[in-house]
């Protein structure tokens, strides 16, 4: 049986949800092989057993910082898919997952390709969208081994509990004259992470001013959403980038989508179209977004929102 | 100063695109510069323009009317541009990265060369990545803040969460812009005119010899249905929202 390997990304010393369905979309091609990079790899050993990894690999070298020298990392998954003879690596396509994936592919002259909503072991191809999700190419992958970034949430984590063996491999890699992370500014953080939530709603232009972002982290807070804002909105100064949600923003997948006064542009499409349920809030009833949702309310935001949030807490 | 900027020509990401043989497209579409490589564009031109001197050349891989994206750029303020000429709808990353590394290179090293962090028609975020292995130079991509110290570039990318992480490389080195980096300018006309009479200089992707080696390629493309139309809630707010709240906990049993 051929073995697949995934990138067990971490932050903040805990498992990224997104990278337990990973672990699943792994396990169809083979005996799953888990990558770490931040040395605690007994840390989470027991969780990662619970959903099919079967050897979990603590990459470490000698005194290196991965999480400073992206470099080092994309080198040590490099080695680590060589040394342990996986078919393919997976990881999950955020920000810093990309990154590390793509200078993994490098380091191995591999094929490459991120943002997948799917892979499929038996000849070896991916999915994933073209031309800002009006798209969808499926990508043979004609050389082994591949490299392979999915889109968070496109695949739901399947318990397979397994014993788990745990490997320490220490490598040697140079961080001579490379690039160093200097800092991590978490000044426009706190917010909950837009990609990885399972629930979004997400406020257009007509929000009109930061203050009112409220209404929609009010109704956030007992969904567990994460709060979004379209490209209008951030350009018109109510919303950071980081929350902006489309083709220049998040692509995001999650399993409701709630749109507050969107006019449902392409480019915003783009970015959360793959959502599971996408429900818009409009109060013109030939908006655009009508005819690409599941669910329409013709109605003020202003209103619909607090009623949507009273609605929930009964 | 001399700064390359990677320009890809793209279809306009408002054009619909009707698939043709399985794994191509109707290109009767509008065409743009890919809009993540516009950042790239202006933070070279603001560059040369702050140092008072220097050179922004443009570099694009593509067919023939690629030509009007790299007029649109030197209307931007690039200085000349190069075209690797191919018919190719789809080439992949590696090989567009050989292009334009053999190139850059024959043109003459640059102190810095920015590219956008992805296309907007194939998506694939990786050939700054892969140009940087081919001109052995550093790479970070998803650039939205970018300045100069003494013999390091230090640039910002945004992670999870709104968090910023702070990088420093040596140059040269290769950015990979994104939204947040600047604010493209729209050129004058006095610009655009002027552009015109910019150099382009064609080179055939033949005589420059690469072997694709990507390891992949592409199969099949296919158009993404859309959803039909939403169902409306109808009543009174209390109604809507208290079938809404139903609809997804019980039929849909998203929350
Ligand atoms: C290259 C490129 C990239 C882009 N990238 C992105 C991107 O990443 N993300 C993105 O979002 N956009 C992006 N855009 C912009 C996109 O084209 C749209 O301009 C933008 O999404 C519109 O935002 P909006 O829906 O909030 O605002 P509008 O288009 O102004 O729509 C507002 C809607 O709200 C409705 N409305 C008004 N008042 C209320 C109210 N009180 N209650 C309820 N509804 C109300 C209106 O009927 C209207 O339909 C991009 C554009 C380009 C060209």
């Amino acid at each position: 049986m051929s073995k697949i390997g995934v990138f067990i990304e971490t932050a903040d010393q805990k498992i990224k949800k997104s990278v337990l369905g990973i672990i699943f979309a792994a396990s169809r091609g083979g005996d799953v092989v888990g990558f770490v990079l931040d040395g605690l790899a007994s840390k989470y050993k027991k969780s990662l057993e619970e959903y099919g990894v079967t050897e979990l690999v603590n990459l470490t070298a000698s005194g290196i910082e991965f999480s400073k020298y992206p470099e080092a990392a994309g080198e040590a998954l490099a080695q680590g898919v060589k040394a342990f003879g996986v078919a393919a690596l997976l990881g999950v396509s955020s920000p810093i997952g990309n990154d590390l994936l793509a200078r993994t592919a490098i380091a191995l002259k591999a094929p490459l390709a991120l943002d997948c909503m799917d892979v499929d072991f038996t000849d070896n191809s991916v999915k994933k969208s073209h031309f800002s999700g009006k798209a969808i190419a499926t990508i043979e992958m004609t050389a082994s081994p591949f490299v392979c970034g999915i889109r968070p949430n496109s695949f739901d984590a399947v318990q397979k509990p397994v014993t788990c063996n745990l490997i320490d491999h220490n490598l040697t890699v140079s961080t001579e004259g490379a690039i160093t992370i200097t800092s991590v500014d978490k000044k426009g953080s706190g917010q909950k992470d837009l990609t990885e939530a399972n629930v979004i709603i997400t406020g257009g232009r007509p929000i009109g001013s930061s203050e009112n972002f409220a209404l929609l982290e009010d109704c956030a807070k007992i969904l567990d959403a994460a709060v979004g804002a379209s490209r209008a909105a951030v350009d018109s100064g109510y919303a950071p980038h980081s929350m902006q949600v489309g083709q220049t923003g998040k692509i995001v997948s999650p399993k409701l989508y709630i749109g507050c006064g969107l006019s449902g542009s392409v480019q915003h499409f783009a970015g959360m179209k793959t959502s599971k349920v996408i429900v818009a809030i409009n109060t013109d009833k030939d908006a655009p977004i009508f005819s690409k949702s599941d669910y329409g309310i013709i109605g003020d935001l202003f209103e619909v929102v607090p009623a949507l949030t009273k609605a929930l807490q009964k | 100063m001399r700064i390359y900027v990677c320009v890809k020509h793209v279809p306009d990401t408002a054009a619909n695109i009707n698939i043709v043989n399985d794994t191509g497209y109707d290109r009767q579409v509008k065409y743009v510069a890919n809009p993540y490589d516009e950042y790239g564009v202006e933070e070279a031109v603001t560059l040369v323009e702050k140092a008072g001197e220097g050179e922004v050349i443009a570099v694009c891989v593509g067919n023939e009317t690629s030509a009007n994206t790299l007029k649109s750029v030197m209307a931007m303020g690039v200085h000349r541009s190069i075209l690797v000429k191919t018919d190719e709808q789809f080439s992949s990353s590696a090989l567009i990265a050989k292009a334009l590394a053999k190139v850059i290179e024959e043109d003459g090293s640059g102190d810095l060369i920015f590219m956008g962090k992805q296309s907007v028609d194939s998506e694939g975020m990786q050939t700054p990545y892969r140009l940087g292995a081919e001109l052995n130079l550093p790479v970070v991509t998803g650039v939205v803040n970018f300045s100069l110290e003494g013999s390091k570039t230090i640039v910002q990318r945004e992670i999870d969460g709104g968090a910023r992480e702070s990088l420093s490389m040596g140059t040269p080195c290769i950015i990979g812009a994104t939204k947040g980096l600047n604010e493209p300018r729209f050129p004058k006309l006095p610009a655009i005119l002027k552009a015109k009479k910019k150099e382009i200089k064609i080179i055939e992707i033949s005589s420059l010899e690469i072997v694709d080696d990507a390891g992949c390629r592409l199969k099949k493309l296919e158009p993404v249905k859309e959803r039909s139309n939403a169902r409306i809630l109808e009543g009174t707010t209390e109604d809507i929202v208290n079938s809404l709240v139903k609809i997804l906990r019980e039929e849909e049993k998203v929350i």
